[in-house]
């Protein structure tokens, strides 16, 4: 149960951003791989917690799953797994331990809206 | 409440941001530290009671006529894992995570404050027994080793395939205990090389010995690996 470590991480990723552009963010977009070893329900219940108090407070965290794909030399292409628990291509069946994607656990962007001026970094909220 | 009016509308900006960006900035830095240092890192991962501290106490004690060894722990609460390996007579330090379920950077970052790493040639990472959170996290080690003991089952590499991608070799313990708890070799064999193709697997048993020499032949090649890159 890593997903609150992870969330924290998240929630300062953004903040950071959100403080150097002097923007009010709405949402934030993630992309997290079948084999980053976070389980995305409890990350989205984390993240809610975690924001609170944060200038990310009320915000949505969008995640988008990326499977598992790896390359395949008996197909010499990439092959999306059936399952994480075989590492072999759904395909013809070649053990596969080259993975292409499926590690992400990465902030990729931002809903954001600009502050009026003299507003956003003293009253974000 | 929001003051509606005084935003524009919603945009999308991209930004690419690595999640644990600040994990990997520390973890570099260690490696970096390591690597001028000379020592190899070895971490070790597995679920609670699969024999990480019974298996480093007698790695220590193996090493240490011959090498100059040290290691961390990594707990929840207690110090008694880091006065077990003390026994070893090697420099032993507990790290205690309170709440927190895996080892960071930043946690053996200062736990080697003050440390001379120029005096070690082997340092060893005890991660909290955990098979799930410590995969996400890189301490800057060369080697991570995840340990499973014939007593949990021949299916823990299928329940848990995240963390043996993010180590660099199995380690099959507790093999004294094989015939007693009917371990089926090939079934663990099997499924480690189902969720890892090609990875590397070692069977041994730190009670009576048997695989600890494949194993510490395995870690001298690899410090003499590092020793020979570094010098060149």
């Amino acid at each position: 149960m890593h997903e609150l470590s992870i969330a924290m991480s998240i929630v300062e990723v953004a903040e950071e951003e959100a403080e150097r552009r002097g923007v009010q963010i709405d949402a934030v977009h993630l992309r997290l791989g079948a084999l980053s070893g976070v389980v995305k329900e409890a990350l989205l219940s984390c993240y809610e917690m975690v924001c609170e108090g944060t200038l990310l407070q009320g915000s949505r965290l969008m995640v988008e799953e990326i499977p598992a794909v790896v390359f395949c030399s008996g197909c010499n292409a990439e092959r999306a797994l059936n399952s994480i628990q075989l590492f072999c291509c759904p395909e013809c069946g070649t053990p596969c331990a080259e993975i292409v994607c499926g590690k992400e656990l990465e902030v990729v962007a931002l809903e954001i809206r600009e502050c009026a001026p003299n507003v956003c970094m003293n009253n974000p909220v | 409440m929001r003051t509606e009016r005084m935003y524009e509308q919603p945009r999308l900006i991209e930004v690419r941001k690595n999640v644990l960006k600040q994990n990997d900035v520390v973890a570099r830095s260690l490696r970096d530290r390591f690597r001028a240092a000379g020592v190899f890192v070895v971490s070790l991962v597995s679920s609670p009671g699969s024999g990480k501290t019974a298996f480093l106490e007698r790695t220590l004690t193996l090493l240490r006529p011959k090498y100059r060894v040290a290691a961390l722990v990594g707990d929840l609460a207690t110090e008694n894992d880091a006065l077990r390996l003390a026994r070893s007579q090697a420099p032993v330090k507990q790290i205690t995570t309170g709440t927190l379920c895996h080892l960071e950077a930043a946690m053996v970052q200062s736990a080697l404050e003050g440390w001379d790493l120029n005096q070690l040639d082997f340092l060893f990472l005890e991660n909290v027994g955990n098979l799930v959170c410590p995969s996400s996290y890189d301490l800057g080690e060369d080697l991570r080793l995840v340990l499973i003991s014939v007593t949990e089952g021949e299916d823990k590499p299928l329940k848990y395939p995240t963390i043996f991608h993010s180590a660099d070799v199995a380690v099959v313990t507790k093999m004294d205990l094989a015939a007693a708890v009917e371990f089926n070799w090939e079934a663990a064999y099997g499924n480690i090389q189902a969720v890892r193709p090609g990875m590397a697997v070692l069977k041994l048993s730190a009670k009576s010995g048997e695989g600890m020499d494949e194993y510490l032949g395995y870690l001298a090649a690899r410090l003499a690996d590092l020793r020979q890159a570094t010098t060149v």
